[in-house]
């Protein structure tokens, strides 16, 4: 496959796959190096987050989230070169989509569940019960 | 050595289960007997088996389909008989409790698995690819391994049959009734195997058409160019990929519940039955509409075509079909709103399941108003698409009634439920399953079925679907539950004997499908399909011969415009000819593999295995999958040429028919 | 290599349409495995969802604070991020076609998910032996199915590696090997990001307690 037959496609990218105007080993080694850093320091953050002196102890799960997709995003830029380009449209509109089901699923169970729970008294509330007698 | 496998295990003292496993086997032995006499096998092998072509995939699919609507059938009418006679005490009726118990969800888990979804999936395959100008879908091989794997798991649910039971826990398997505690045999083992390994194979397909029409159009078919069976098979199968993992995981759960101790779903142990249904339900509704999408895309397919005029409302098609893509994932929580969830969460999944109901009514008036004033013919097709209309109306109204939660608290698992899910499985899917299939049939064969027989089976299949379900509604006011073996309320006996005479209309239906089948094929000299458009067809798929090369078009059509194949022709028309002869080029095509038999052969092994404890055999299949895969990935030579003279060729003849009908057309005019 | 004879698709473009939408095989291959690491995703979904809703049933066993290791989750994270890096470092050797170099960061990459997949059965045998297996509690067995999940995938990731390594060592760099490279590689990928929410979701908000 030469390279003119190459930007034949342009309008499309195969997910994983660097722009054009990214190719090149040493912009390739950039890219993977710029990665690997940021994650490494937002994993250290996330670790560090732990210990309560810190941060205000209500607030480190919600930090350890935003801590999360930070990676994710940073893991979906450098390492599977997904970006906002007009060529990676079909990619993103696919991961856009896998995110909302997983969105509607985790958060729907979570809201459902807790509900029913809330209902059927759970079998520890009435151990409870009994225990505290 | 074996497991849990023994010679209890065949079921030699229940007479009806070992009657039809030696009907079965003696039917099975005679056909193999015939094809090996007829020395068919080699023919068989390299045509059907190892085909990766898309069209032999499908046809495969919808014969799958078609030989499980009788297994499915057969329970359905023993239910419907034995019920019309269980007046009385458990041994009223001629079927045993544990008998009837798994007829019942060896009926759901047939005619959903493995009925509807092959009927679907087959016309899927066969028809995108046409429709969006491509030679095939865009993984062949993936495609016949995804096949190959749904009839795994169709053998290992026949297997149950004659070796060990059938699940008795309904086709969804609600624990803790399907945990080890209460389903200590193998009946629950078959279901989940089963349907895991198929499951793979639809999740398979599923990606494998997304990719096909995000990928693989024809140059100039745009999306928004797409027939409107390309955009439901789109939701369809982006709800497949979306959905069946969820099954997978579900079912993983509770294997792991039976197999290793876990207590996901268990009583004990801080597990939660209910979190299985809340899952389970997170896959099955978007399951109706992976079911009911690609019917709705057949008889907007159908309208469009029989009523000369292109379809109405295409754009607003197409945005109802993404809406109820989307909301499809918004209310599954309507399956359980009596299982306690407060009033918060059944308000806004009850409103959810009304909204839903919306873009399928846009659809609706869309089919009204392509038909309105245009000439429409009344074949076989139209019948099964307008009885789909009027029935599939009265369906979605009693969806509605059941989505309002205190209604759902008096009707909930009645027989209410049962006869409005029949109501748009059977008017939606099933109508829309067979429209499609004397639709496209001599597209697949080329020579078009017969219109009579078509037509009886319609009227005997559309009114043998009302007197067998309406009394059912009846009975769920009257408060018949679903699923009972034995009742004492004579009230109730009157009108589940008028259900038996309906079923008994069905089964005359499916007769006439077969006398169909049977009555074309012998007269396919007088019916044949010589031009490859005999409805005079408004899209790609009649652009080719019928039946079409394995290429499917000799070079791909150039697409100006929405009904892409209506334009071409019309030009044609005008100018009375066609277009010059083009530039021929060697195609490349995919060779025939026969992975998809291999993996099903060990997927089978391995599942059957799992089922009776072999775990030793379990290994040995697994290892042979991954000999598979390597030998597989190893192949190097795994694509043929077809020269551009062959091609050419081809065309010649092609073109010299639809030129004789370019002249005649000229006369006439 | 004419465009034409390299996809099955045989698609004779003629000039007008060289920029229309046919894609290549790659492409067409990439996005589907693409499609179907989103789906995979929707299965851990289905985990997290019962992690989730199981996390406090302990059935008066021990809960995700006194049970899990901190440190060797950190270690954990560690390989995998690494090995991340190093498949990055494969896919920029596949594309100048070094041979050498491909098998050096492939094996360095299938080493740090076997590092990976090594404490992660530590960890879980350690559990075990303590009388905290799967079959202690709701929790635990939600626990054990995310996370094993998690490591049955690494496990099939490092056999897929095997037998890719074997195939570029004997047969060269064709485009099909290098097509299910760009597979093999948005796999491992992905794999990293699932670990990521396991690593937050379970370890370290199971530890904040």
């Amino acid at each position: 496959m030469s390279a003119e037959k190459e930007t034949e496609w342009q309008g499309q990218l195969a997910p994983g796959d660097e722009l054009p105007e990214d190719s090149g080993l040493s912009a390739g080694v950039r890219g993977y190096v710029i990665g690997l850093v940021v994650s490494l320091l937002l994993t250290a953050a996330s670790f560090l987050v732990l210990h309560d002196t810190f941060l205000w102890k209500p607030g480190i799960p919600v930090a350890l989230g935003v801590l999360a997709v930070a990676q994710m995003g940073i893991h979906l830029v450098f390492f599977l070169h997904l970006n906002t380009g007009p060529d990676n449209t079909n990619n993103i509109l696919a991961l856009a989509f896998g995110v909302l089901i997983v969105a509607i699923v985790v958060s729907g169970s979570l809201w459902i569940m807790s509900h029913l729970n809330h209902n059927m008294m759970l079998m520890e509330r009435v151990m409870d019960l009994h225990q505290q007698r | 050595m074996l497991g849990k496998l023994t010679w209890e295990a065949v079921p030699t003292n229940e007479p009806i289960a070992l009657v039809t496993v030696l009907v079965v086997l003696l039917v099975i032995g005679s056909v193999l007997a015939w094809i090996t006499i007829k020395g068919h096998w080699t023919y068989l092998w390299k045509e059907w088996i190892t085909s990766v072509d898309h069209k032999r995939v499908g046809v495969m699919y919808f014969l799958l389909g078609f030989v499980m609507l009788l297994r499915g059938f057969a329970d359905a009418i023993m239910m419907r008989t034995h019920q019309a006679m269980a007046l009385g005490g458990p041994d009223a009726g001629y079927l045993v409790p544990d008998h009837f118990n798994q007829i019942f969800s060896a009926h759901g888990t047939i005619m959903i698995f493995f009925t509807a979804m092959p009927f679907m999936v087959g016309l899927m395959n066969y028809v995108v690819p046409l429709q969006i100008g491509a030679r095939d879908v865009a993984y062949p091989t993936l495609n016949s391994v995804s096949f190959w794997i749904t009839a795994a798991g169709v053998a290992l649910v026949n297997l149950s049959l004659g070796l060990g039971v059938y699940s008795r826990a309904g086709w969804l398997v609600y624990p803790p009734l399907s945990g080890l505690q209460f389903s200590p045999d193998v009946g629950v083992d078959y279901h989940l195997w089963a349907l895991q390994i198929s499951g793979i194979g639809t999740l398979m397909s599923g990606v494998n058409l997304v990719a096909t029409i995000f990928k693989m159009r024809a140059p100039g078919m745009t999306l928004t160019r797409m027939p409107i069976f390309c955009w439901t098979s789109l939701a369809s199968n982006l709800l497949i990929v979306a959905a069946f993992p969820i099954l997978t995981a579900t079912f993983a759960m509770l294997l792991l519940d039976r197999y290793l101790g876990f207590h996901f779903f268990t009583n004990d142990a801080g597990g939660n039955a209910m979190m299985y249904v809340n899952l389970i339900w997170a896959w099955g509704h978007p399951e109706v509409y992976i079911l009911i999408l690609p019917a709705f895309g057949i008889f907007s397919e159908v309208i469009a075509t029989f009523s000369g005029k292109p379809l109405f409302g295409y754009r607003s098609m197409i945005a109802a079909t993404m809406v109820i893509c989307v909301l499809s994932f918004m209310v599954w929580l309507h399956h359980f709103f009596t299982m306690g969830g407060g009033a918060n969460v059944n308000a806004f999944f009850g409103i959810m399941t009304m909204i839903i109901s919306v873009p399928t009514g846009v659809k609706v008036f869309n089919w009204l108003f392509t038909m309105y004033g245009g000439r429409v013919r009344f074949t076989a097709p139209v019948l099964w698409t307008v009885g789909f209309m009027i029935t599939f109306v009265i369906g979605g109204m009693t969806g509605v009634m059941l989505a309002i939660p205190p209604n759902d608290f008096v009707l909930h698992n009645s027989l209410f439920l049962i006869a409005h899910f029949h109501n748009v499985i059977i008017g939606g899917v099933v109508f829309g399953a067979l429209a499609g299939y004397m639709y496209w049939f001599p597209k697949a064969f080329g020579f078009k079925l017969h219109d009579g027989w078509g037509k009886a089976s319609f009227w005997l299949w559309c009114i043998g679907f009302y007197v067998a379900f309406m009394p059912l509604y009846a009975l769920g006011f009257m408060g018949m539950t679903r699923r009972m073996q034995h009742y004492d309320n004579p009230a109730w006996q009157p009108w589940l004997v008028v259900a038996m005479f309906g079923a008994v209309l069905i089964f005359l239906g499916i007769l006439c499908l077969v006398a169909q089948l049977v009555v074309s094929i012998r007269r396919r000299e007088a019916l044949v399909d010589a031009t490859g458009d005999p409805w005079d067809g408004r899209s790609l798929e009649w652009i080719t011969t019928s039946p079409p090369p394995s290429f499917n078009f000799t070079v791909l059509p150039d697409v100006r415009g929405e009904e892409a194949y209506w334009g071409i022709k019309q030009a044609a028309l005008e100018a009375r000819q066609l277009d010059g002869p083009p530039r021929y080029e060697p195609i490349h095509m995919p060779r025939n593999s026969p992975t998809g038999f291999f993996t099903a052969f060990f997927a089978v092994v391995f599942g059957f295995a799992m089922i009776w404890h072999i775990w030793w055999l379990a290994i040995l299949a697994l290892a042979g999958a991954f000999a598979g895969f390597v030998v597989f990935a190893w192949r190097d030579e795994d694509e043929y040429e077809i020269p551009a003279t062959e091609v050419a060729a081809y065309d010649a003849r092609r073109r010299a028919v639809r030129q004789d009908v370019l002249a005649r057309a000229g006369v006439k005019a | 290599m004419s465009v034409a004879a390299t996809s099955h698709g045989a698609r004779s473009v003629d000039a007008r349409h060289g920029t229309d939408e046919l894609a290549h095989k790659r492409i067409v291959v990439g996005y589907g495995f693409w499609v179907f690491l989103l789906s995979d995703f929707i299965m851990f979904a289905g985990f997290f969802a019962a992690y989730a809703v199981l996390k406090d049933a302990t059935a008066g066993g021990p809960g995700a604070r006194e049970l899990f290791d901190i440190g060797n989750v950190a270690v954990e994270t560690l390989c995998l991020l690494l090995s991340s890096f190093t498949c990055g470092m494969a896919a920029l050797a596949v594309s100048v076609r070094s041979r050498i170099w491909t098998q050096v960061w492939l094996l360095a990459t299938g080493l740090l998910g076997l590092a990976f997949f090594a404490l992660e059965m530590r960890e879980f045998h350690e559990l075990i032996e303590a009388g905290n297996g799967p079959q202690r509690s709701a929790f635990l067995s939600a626990f054990f199915t995310l996370v094993g999940c998690h490591g049955a995938h690494i496990a099939v990731g490092g056999l897929w590696l095997g037998t890719m390594m074997a195939q570029f060592w004997f047969k060269g760099f064709n485009e099909t090997l290098i097509r299910r490279f760009l597979c093999f590689s948005l796999f491992w990928h992905a794999l990293d990001i699932v670990w990521v929410a396991i690593f937050t979701i379970v370890y370290l908000m199971g530890a904040a307690g």
